[in-house]
């Protein structure tokens, strides 16, 4: 063959034989193949003239501009990505054993998940958190739980990340006075907090304040942290959750991208040099179960994210150029159906997030379509990973699916398709603009709707649901159950510790915070002050809610 | 009572939770299937879906919740409705409810539950033979 003319002359000679032949015989199981995003599948792909021409600056090497084979010349043969287990629920003591036991089966690193109240900056005690304390995530009211969730636990040998948006500088403030008491300065931690706001109006739902003064404590963060603690991520831009709200992964790239060149702007307009905060901007996606197109949109979102901070904003350390990624396997493809089923869903999951070169990894338990996971759940889904690490080759080689037509194709097609919604948005006057109207919301919706439309009407096989059924099933597995008695104990708990503290001084330092957040002073000083002196998280956020008033979400269905 | 009558359900998402990719999709089936729908969106309080549904005169309340917090809030809703003597709302709910919670629940006045997987065609031919019109 040789030449791109005689390929193609084969490849026309092979439809015409002994593919027509076959087809007209058994013809395949559907006519038209498609991603989970629609894109249609071919039979075959070979390499184009453009794919052979452009290897250079399509897809550079590992570590190198535009980093779509990878961020760190090395990857996986340097060392293997973090296994980062999502977890928390009832009190920080529950948690803090939960923690020690993951460290313990040869977990790398640490997630806190926090309960509702908690994310929504509402104390144990408050009414509206009736219900919820513990249930989620761990109920955390002051600096005493902190202390108790890291009982035992050095934070100069772990790294943290924490699921936490609006309240997320009253957390990091929480973290740092924990470090402060276990005699490690906040320049060693390492770790990362969520604090990507603009996603819980767009798809996960933990808003406080409108976008304005949410982006206002955001960019303090960002600049506080780029001061103070080199080591941490102060934000992990997220697509998992507008993927979980039943985005499209097209939709999934370009809405987090677009989220981030929100950020990074928002860090410019305030007078921070972009490269002081931006090598430690941090991504988040879903790994669902369209495995190649999974791979593809984990490079597309790597070559477009150097592109933009290159060319669109100027960054000038190639650190800035990098995106840097945790991924966890998608919770929505999980069955309550054959729960089993689920660990093999997951391990393909996690395979392609593998394959995608990601920095870190939550894989899920084969028993949260029904609970919280239990123990033993959780450590066969460690176990995924351990064995994907220690067990299937694929990490001694980068990027091995670079140069498969099928995925550099995909790739190709996943980054044109999430630029259209970059002109979309733009269009509207920016990401703020386009949540204000609803827009992002009512496009994951639409996708959310029509896969379930799909699904009902069997047209999307999901084994166990819809097909390959047992009839009768009865749940087999062992459930997780946060104890009724937790909620009162951690009400009275709250309560004990408002009692004890120095009442007065958390009201200067309380008020003191009102002062700055009104003005423009970094805010982060003021919260740590009063986390040291054991104000909750409830009543920072309430001064908040004075100065900044609670948004208004607008109701898209 | 005409049988061109419109099925008017609210959907509600009680407590905390933000998952709402569920209600929103059973609203929409709902919607599709020929009932008029409201959706109260995120956190709302019993209190506040009780009013809702008296004074958007609904038939039906479909409520979901994925948080866990489903034994406190649904019976609350059940509670005040009776307080305030509506006892012709046919109240339903869904989610991550596990089984051995279901009883108490059905017990307490929520009619049915349903669990992921559930087919959109179920919840609707559930609501189309047992709403009180």
């Amino acid at each position: 063959m040789g030449s791109e003319k005689g390929l193609r002359k084969i490849i026309k000679e092979w439809e015409e034989g002994p593919v027509a032949k076959t087809l007209a015989k058994f013809p395949e199981r559907k006519e038209q193949f498609e991603t989970l995003s629609g894109i249609p599948v071919d039979r075959l792909y070979s390499p184009s003239e453009k794919a052979l021409k452009d290897y250079g600056p399509e897809l550079g090497f590992p570590g190198m501009f535009p980093f779509t084979r990878g961020v760190q010349p090395t990857m996986y043969r340097g060392r293997f990505w973090t296994m980062r287990q999502y977890s928390g629920f009832a009190t920080a003591k529950e948690t803090n054993e939960r923690f020690k036991f993951l460290l313990d089966q040869g977990q790398t690193g640490l997630s806190i998940a926090f309960d509702l109240p908690t994310q929504i900056g509402y104390d144990s005690d408050n009414p509206l958190a009736q219900g919820e304390v513990g249930k989620v995530g761990v109920a955390i009211d002051s600096l005493a739980d902190m202390e108790l969730l890291f009982d035992g636990i050095p934070l100069d040998k772990v790294s943290t990340s924490m699921t936490i948006n609006a309240p997320a500088a009253i957390l990091l403030a929480m973290y740092i006075a924990v470090g402060e008491k276990q005699g490690v300065p906040m320049n060693k931690l390492r770790g990362t907090i969520q604090n990507d706001i603009l996603k819980e109006y767009v798809a996960r739902g933990t808003w406080v304040f409108g976008p304005n003064p949410s982006m206002r404590i955001t960019t303090d963060i960002m600049e506080y942290c780029a001061k103070n603690l080199p080591l941490w991520n102060p934000l992990s831009i997220s697509g998992y959750h507008i993927r979980e709200a039943g985005s499209t992964a097209i939709q999934e790239i370009a809405f987090t991208l677009l989220n981030g060149m929100a950020y990074v702007q928002a860090g410019v307009d305030s007078g921070l040099d972009v490269d002081s905060f931006a090598p430690r901007l941090s991504f988040f996606f879903s790994a669902h179960n369209d495995i190649l197109e999974e791979v593809a949109k984990f490079r597309a979102a790597r070559r477009m994210w150097a592109r933009l901070m290159r060319e669109r904003i100027g960054a000038k350390d190639p650190r800035s150029w990098k995106l840097r990624f945790h991924t966890q396997t998608a919770g929505c493809s999980l069955t309550a159906q054959q729960p089993v089923n689920n660990v093999v869903r997951v391990a393909y999951q996690a395979l392609a997030a593998i394959l995608g070169g990601t920095q870190s990894l939550h894989t899920n338990s084969m028993d949260e379509a029904l609970c919280l996971p239990t123990e033993d759940a959780v450590r066969v889904a460690l176990r995924t990973q351990q064995i994907l690490a220690h067990e299937s080759g694929i990490v001694n080689t980068i990027d091995p699916l670079g140069g498969s037509y099928y995925v550099e194709s995909l790739t190709n097609q996943l980054e044109e398709k999430a630029y259209k919604y970059f002109d979309q948005v733009e269009s509207m006057g920016g990401v703020i603009r386009a949540i204000e109207k609803g827009f992002f919301q009512r496009e994951i919706a639409e996708s959310a709707y029509k896969y379930q439309l799909e699904i009902d009407a069997e047209q999307r096989t999901v084994v166990g649901v819809n097909d390959f059924i047992i009839e009768g099933e009865e749940l087999k597995l062992p459930v997780l159950q946060v104890d009724k008695e937790i909620e009162c104990h951690q009400v009275e708990r709250v309560k004990l510790g408002r009692r004890k503290r120095d009442n007065k001084k958390v009201l200067e330092y309380l008020d003191d915070l009102r002062k700055v957040s009104k003005g423009t002073e970094n805010v982060m000083p003021s919260v740590l002050k009063a986390v040291r002196a054991h104000a909750t998280v409830g009543e920072i956020m309430h001064v908040w809610r004075e100065v900044y008033g609670e948004w208004n979400q607008p109701k898209v269905l | 009572m005409s049988s061109s009558k419109k099925i008017r359900v609210l959907v509600a998402k009680p407590g905390l939770d933000g998952h709402d990719r569920g209600a929103k999709i059973v609203a929409r089936a709902l919607r599709d299937a020929g009932m008029e729908v409201i959706y109260t969106g995120l956190r709302q309080t019993p209190e506040m879906i009780v009013e809702a549904a008296i004074s958007e005169d609904v038939n039906v309340i479909g409520m979901s919740i994925l948080s866990g917090a489903h034994n406190a809030l649904f019976p609350k809703v059940i509670d005040l409705l009776k307080a305030e003597g509506v006892d012709n709302i046919l109240v339903i709910g869904g989610g991550i409810i596990p089984q051995d919670d279901v009883p108490a629940l059905k017990a307490a006045g929520i009619a049915e539950v349903f669990g992921p997987g559930t087919p959109l065609a179920e919840i609707v031919g559930y609501i189309e033979s047992n709403v009180k019109l």
